[in-house]
């Protein structure tokens, strides 16, 4: 028995153990979560022709902009806000209180439209500068609205046009108000009456201020979990970890005794690695994603299972138990990148073609996958060779090898 | 079991794969699959109620919207029960606003709820889902190939890739015969199983690739492919059986939200064995124009 290896595989034992206990909790709380396991609601836009107004590059940024100044009033933890393609945009809010509501100011796409009494559209609300809430003879709330230098003249010459008779304003093809024009209106601005309270006049007043969007846009896809599901599910992954785990730590030890024990130690590692890899790249933890741990500590231990089963080959040909694990982890090392990158090739399918929690599975998966051969191969052969080299024991059965046939254990 | 040799007795292993494809290729051309709303577009609206509601004062709402034909579920343990708190509605695509108004009737006639999920998908989605699903499954199948190739050969590549299809027909399969509901996170699953099955061929291969350099005259092909087959047959299955543990603990534990992701994987992972095993070293020696026995 050598003191010193032996102390040295204890310290760092120990030390992986008591971190792993110690740390994986504030950790695991510290990834960030995907909306599946905290609650919130996932939208996709997707902006619409009108006859109006045509989809365009510039406008859809546009719309994003605003759709982002809308988010943000909400006064959430990390909303994203993001273009797609030509014509979508994604909305996330996390652990939003009322997703029906907030759904709901993100639908309105408070497009202003000004309509001649033809039913024609002539002015929209690109035209407009500014809007404000004030308050107005008899205390009548109102919306003050300034045209920019064009829509004034547009204003101008539409009003000139219908003296005696009334234009409508629209929001959202819903008529606010429609007056009787008096007389042409050159000054560059209009008013909005009819509003119930002045909040309704303010509230108005910011959709259009902060977003006469420059093109429709429609909901085409909604998904909101519920806090109390989120809450579920996390639970659930929780338990089914624990328990996954446990079922292989315990196959592990059992079929391989003390090299089970060390490989159970690297997976502790591991696990601990990958949570903070994730953190730190940002990664979102998703429910998938979650699976993707549990599954991939299923086959990170794969890469162990190879290497000791050369292990075991190389003894039962008479090799020292020292000569064998150099042998069984170089042999083994092949064939472990070869049957991994493949595995890592369909995660960066998926990554590349998937969205959402798919994406989180993917990236949850081969961060898994590298980590996995890091852990099986490096922490796995420093602890065993502390182990071998402490003389502790001699015995092959101890690594879970039955003696070879010939009864020759060679030195 | 020792002088059991996998690749003569091809055909027991090659009948069974056969005859389960030809049942579940029949059941995904007769009976389909169960698409999820992911696909299909439409909504899904899980409430818990306050006071327990019955179906009927649920379609009642509904039907003011023309939606009767919605499927209403009731979340209880009890299948006789007659009203729950939780209720699950189906119902086909409908425009997010007018969702929000059947929400607010509901709130009216029925009292409060809580928002356990709801998930509304327009119909144009899904159609770009399925063709980037088979998209991604497809390209996945290049990369393997081209893969396996430059590090092996081409048979070896087109075993594998055949040993692979197998599997994912199979969990296909069992996904259509069980009418169980396919998803987005479906699409995952089968991209799992498609890693996983090839990681578990090469492995193999790996073996047969080694033992060929040091390949004696006096052993036969097939008995190198049986010898490679069986010394890697420990780990194989142990690698299974752990990989099970953690799809099993998914699979019971992990809630309903990622039941059919775990099941897919299971049945993927399998059929990922099977045909690693006794199907995949056959193949190859095949595709190398020889018979079992040489």
């Amino acid at each position: 028995m050598r003191w010193n290896e032996l102390g040295k595989f204890l310290i760092v034992a120990l030390a992986i153990v008591g971190g792993f206990c110690m740390y994986i909790r504030p950790l695991a709380s510290s990834v960030k979560q995907g909306l599946d396991l905290q609650g919130g609601t996932h939208v996709v836009l997707q902006a619409v022709d009108t006859p109006q107004l045509k989809v365009n590059d510039d406008a859809l940024d546009r719309a994003t902009h605003i759709i982002e100044r809308r988010v943000n009033a909400l006064g959430l933890t990390e909303p994203v806000v993001q273009r797609q393609g030509r014509d979508r945009i994604i909305v996330e809010l996390p652990g939003v209180k009322d997703p029906e509501k907030a759904i709901n100011m993100l639908g309105k796409t408070a497009m202003l439209e000004f309509k001649d009494p033809n039913n024609k559209t002539v002015l929209t609300g690109t035209d407009l500068k500014d809007a404000k809430a004030i308050v107005g003879n008899g205390n009548q709330p109102l919306v003050s609205m300034e045209f920019s230098d064009e829509g004034g003249q547009k204003f101008a010459d539409v009003t000139a046009r219908n003296v005696g008779k009334r234009i409508a304003i629209t929001l959202d093809g819903e008529v606010l108000t429609a007056p009787v024009v008096q007389e042409a209106i050159t000054g560059g601005r209009a008013q909005i009456t009819g509003n119930r309270s002045m909040e309704e006049a303010q509230h108005l007043a910011i959709l259009l201020r902060s977003g006469s969007l420059p093109v429709k846009l429609e909901i085409i896809e909604n998904r909101t979990v519920g806090p109390t599901l989120g809450q579920d599910s996390k639970e659930a992954s929780q338990k089914a970890f624990l328990i996954g785990v446990a079922g292989v730590f315990v196959f592990m030890i059992l079929f391989y005794r003390l090299s089970g024990i060390v490989a159970d130690i690297a997976l502790l590692l591991y696990t601990m690695l990958l949570l903070l890899v994730m953190r730190y790249l940002n990664a979102t933890l998703t429910l998938p994603g979650m699976a993707g741990i549990i599954l991939s500590i299923g086959m990170a231990v794969d890469a162990n299972v190879l290497i000791f089963e050369r292990f075991k080959e190389e003894i039962r040909a008479g090799k020292t138990l020292r000569k064998a694990m150099d042998n069984g982890f170089g042999r083994a090392l092949v064939t472990i990148l070869d049957s991994n990158i493949t595995t890592l090739m369909a995660c960066a399918v998926l990554f590349y073609l998937g969205t959402g929690p798919i994406k989180g599975f993917a990236v949850t998966l081969s961060i898994g996958v590298v980590l996995s051969m890091f852990s099986a191969v490096t922490v796995t052969k420093f602890l065993l060779k502390f182990l071998i080299d402490a003389n502790f024991t001699k015995s092959p059965t101890a690594f879970g090898i039955s003696a070879p046939k010939t009864g020759e254990v060679a030195k | 079991m020792k002088n059991f040799s996998i690749v003569r007795n091809w055909k027991i292993f090659f009948a069974i794969s056969i005859i389960g494809l030809m049942i579940g290729y029949g059941s995904m051309i007769f009976r389909g699959f169960n698409l999820g709303i992911d696909f299909t577009g439409g909504s899904i609206m899980d409430l818990k109620f306050e006071k327990a509601v019955q179906v009927a004062q649920v379609r009642e709402v509904l039907s003011q919207h023309n939606l009767g034909s919605a499927v209403i579920q009731l979340e209880s343990n009890d299948s006789a029960a007659t009203e729950s708190q939780g209720v699950l509605i189906r119902t086909p695509v409908i425009a997010d606003n007018d969702r929000t108004k059947v929400m607010q009737d509901m709130e009216k006639s029925l009292g409060k709820f809580d928002i356990r999920r709801v998930e509304n998908v327009g119909a144009t989605i899904g159609g770009e889902l399925i063709q980037q699903a088979a998209i991604a499954i497809f390209l996945s199948w290049v990369l393997m190939v081209l893969y396996i190739t430059i590090r092996f050969q081409l048979n070896f590549a087109l075993a594998a890739i055949i040993a692979l299809i197998i599997d994912v027909s199979v969990t296909l399969s069992w996904f259509s015969l069980l009418q169980l509901e396919i998803d987005s996170t479906f699409v995952a699953a089968l991209l799992t199983v498609v890693g996983y099955s090839v990681n578990g061929t090469i492995v193999i291969f790996d073996r047969i690739r080694e033992n060929l350099k040091v390949h004696r005259r006096t052993e036969t092909v097939t008995d190198m492919i049986d010898n490679s087959i069986k010394s890697t047959l420990t780990r194989t299955i142990y690698t299974t059986i752990t990989t099970l543990f953690a799809i099993v603990a998914i699979f019971l534990f992990g809630g309903e939200t990622i039941h059919n992701f775990s099941f897919a994987m299971l049945v993927g992972c399998c059929s990922g064995a099977y045909t690693s095993i006794l199907l995949a070293g056959t193949i190859w020696l095949f595709l190398q124009h020889k018979k079992a026995g040489e």
